[in-house]
């Protein structure tokens, strides 16, 4: 099986630097794209498929389809690295270990998007990554890959800037991301006007996740077919996907879109370790609905686990084992995110502290059967349309799961406190 | 009243010739100066450890940002400062996949040995500890960073051996 997002990863041995990434292949997109029209690329990569990989899944040459024709003025790239959902560690893993596909993704979608300016936001604490990206940034611009006439293409320039943040979660949302490359408080702005009409300082701006663009060398270079092709039956591609948890090899892959949970947890994480049972799983981060173990032969495809209830979300999975408390674990989440609210919205700001309130009177057995009324009505409360982002409705959907699937946990804790260590 | 940041008794420190150098850096990757703010409190905190009053002001003196505006990025950004902190700062992850594996033992950990808990710093100021977000390296849980440097699989073991280096550092 190709695969385009790993191709060039190999554990033990450092990221290939620009001579290497070119001679395995690297920058064919660019030397291919430059002698296309930009709408082209922009219908090639709608036609491929390619769903955004930073949890909401929206088609990626769709979202720069909205993008409005150049009118003489900047036009913007930004690529969202604030990678901080709990349980997702995926682009560290692409940053970490080829920084040049990222960098060859940006140039062609900028060519896509007639960009002159494409701005890296990476999560502070990616300090490997930070060295990292510098490094590929320079080696691109002293090969003539960023600047003046890309690649020998007049009247292709272009410059790709990293910034660094300083850890909030709220940053990967992408308007408050916006704020935070202007300098301002990372609050998200009110959607419409979407950013590919005002995002940047005003302007068209796309906003895409790292694995997203990190597709986009291969589509190019390789096709629609070809990308059709890498996925399982009906699904197109691949993806990283992975499992944390107690888990006998906890990773991340480039796996085929379409697996089922059970061959990524088995297959490829090898199962659960000795001790322990499945007892829930997070599809996709900590913003995702529980699912049991009766679900485990869904295909890992966004339609599929919407049926099922939940979301795939970044598709990197968290295993809820028989020894660990569930109410535990939704507090946990509940905390980081009440944590990470940015305090806009009086649902989130108020309503998360609340709950987290509640489910740690409930650990120490100081809990009432009224708690559990006033959680669910919580869930409504923090659900979709009260709030200007997905902050709260994300908080909300382990704990409306969990009540869902724990109701007993949650009585017995009711009654006597947490009884897990 | 007078340590408020209002007050006429703070006053902005001169920045000093490196930081204004890196500040001029980063001006270049931006169309506006306001962009550059959180940058230029990164570059303050990396060289004065944490970003006092004096500091933030002299920032928002340098790029013509209204230091309300400036100190409404700084508190809420979790890696700024605005507190004094030790030579080394240990960000302990406390996230889920780092719950599920035992961060809350090794936080004991650090009051046991370290006799400091979460926002605390040891009395010799060589390490203040703060839990921190998720990460983003679930599969290597626990996790934490001291400074730029992220540690993996943590043991309390580990954690002894990693604190005596830094110690030993002085």
């Amino acid at each position: 099986m190709d695969k385009p997002l790993t191709k060039n990863i190999e554990t033990g041995r450092a990221p290939f630097d620009f001579k290497q990434y070119a001679a395995a292949g690297g920058y064919e997109s660019v030397r291919k794209v430059i002698k296309m029209e930009p709408g082209d690329v922009v219908n090639m990569v709608k036609d491929a498929g390619l769903g955004g990989r930073g949890g909401a899944g929206f088609n990626t040459g769709l979202k720069w389809s909205f993008v409005p024709a150049p009118d003489g003025g900047p036009r913007y790239l930004v690529i969202n690295g604030d990678e901080m959902e709990p349980g997702t560690f995926k682009d560290r893993l692409l940053i970490e270990n080829d920084p040049h596909l990222l960098i060859e993704g940006m140039i062609t979608t900028c060519y896509a998007l007639q960009a002159q300016t494409g701005y890296i936001f990476l999560r502070g604490e990616y300090t490997v990554c930070e060295e990292l990206l510098l490094q590929a940034i320079s080696e691109a611009y002293d090969n003539g890959m960023l600047g003046k006439n890309v690649a020998g293409k007049k009247g292709f320039d272009l410059d790709i800037y990293l910034h660094t943040s300083a850890g909030r979660y709220i940053c990967g949302e992408e308007t408050a991301l916006l704020n935070a490359l202007e300098g301002k408080r990372a609050n998200p702005r009110a959607k419409p006007p979407f950013p590919q009409v005002s995002g940047l300082w005003g302007r068209p701006t796309v906003v895409n996740n790292v694995e997203t663009i990190c597709n986009i060398p291969g589509i190019v270079a390789n096709g629609v077919e070809w990308y059709q092709n890498l996925g399982t039956g009906d699904f197109v591609g691949t993806r990283i996907s992975g499992v944390s948890g107690r888990v006998k090899n906890p990773g991340c892959w480039e796996v085929p879109v379409g697996i089922t949970f059970r061959e990524l947890l088995e297959d490829y994480a090898g199962g659960m370790q000795d001790g322990y049972e499945l007892k829930a799983f997070l599809p996709g981060g900590g913003s995702t609905d529980f699912l049991m173990p009766e679900h485990l032969d869904l295909p890992m495809d966004p339609g599929a686990v919407q049926k099922a209830g939940s979301r795939l979300g970044t598709s990197l999975i968290m295993v809820l084992d028989d020894k660990t408390c569930p109410i535990g674990c939704i507090r946990n989440l509940i905390k980081f995110f009440a944590h990470e609210s940015c305090g806009w919205c009086t649902p989130c700001r108020d309503g998360l502290p609340w709950v987290e309130h509640i489910l740690n009177k409930m650990e120490e057995g100081k809990g009432s059967m009224k708690d559990i009324d006033i959680l669910d009505e919580m869930t409504r409360y923090m659900g979709p349309g009260n709030t200007f982002c997905a902050l709260a409705p994300g908080a909300a959907e382990p704990l409306q799961s969990g009540l869902k699937y724990f109701m007993d946990e949650f009585k017995a804790h009711i009654e006597h406190g947490c009884s897990y260590n | 009243m007078n340590n408020l940041i209002a007050s006429t008794a703070v006053k902005a420190r001169e920045l000093t010739p490196e930081e204004i150098k890196e500040i001029e850096h980063e001006k270049t990757h931006y169309p506006y100066a306001q962009a550059v703010g959180l940058e230029a409190l990164k570059i303050v905190q990396k060289y004065q450890g944490w970003v006092s009053d004096e500091s933030l002001l002299a920032v928002s003196e340098y790029l013509d940002v209204p230091p309300d505006e400036l100190e409404g990025v700084a508190t809420f950004f979790n890696m700024i400062f605005r507190r004094p902190v030790g030579k080394n700062v240990i960000l302990l992850c406390d996230s889920v996949a780092c719950w599920m594996l035992g961060c809350d033992s090794l936080n004991e950990h650090f009051k046991k040995t370290l006799g400091i808990d979460y926002g605390e710093t040891t009395e010799d100021d060589m390490f203040t500890l703060i839990p921190v977000p998720c990460l983003g390296a679930c599969d290597k849980a626990p996790v934490m960073m001291i400074g730029r440097e992220t540690y993996y699989n943590l043991t309390t073991e580990k954690i002894d051996e990693i604190i005596a280096d830094y110690k030993a550092k002085g």
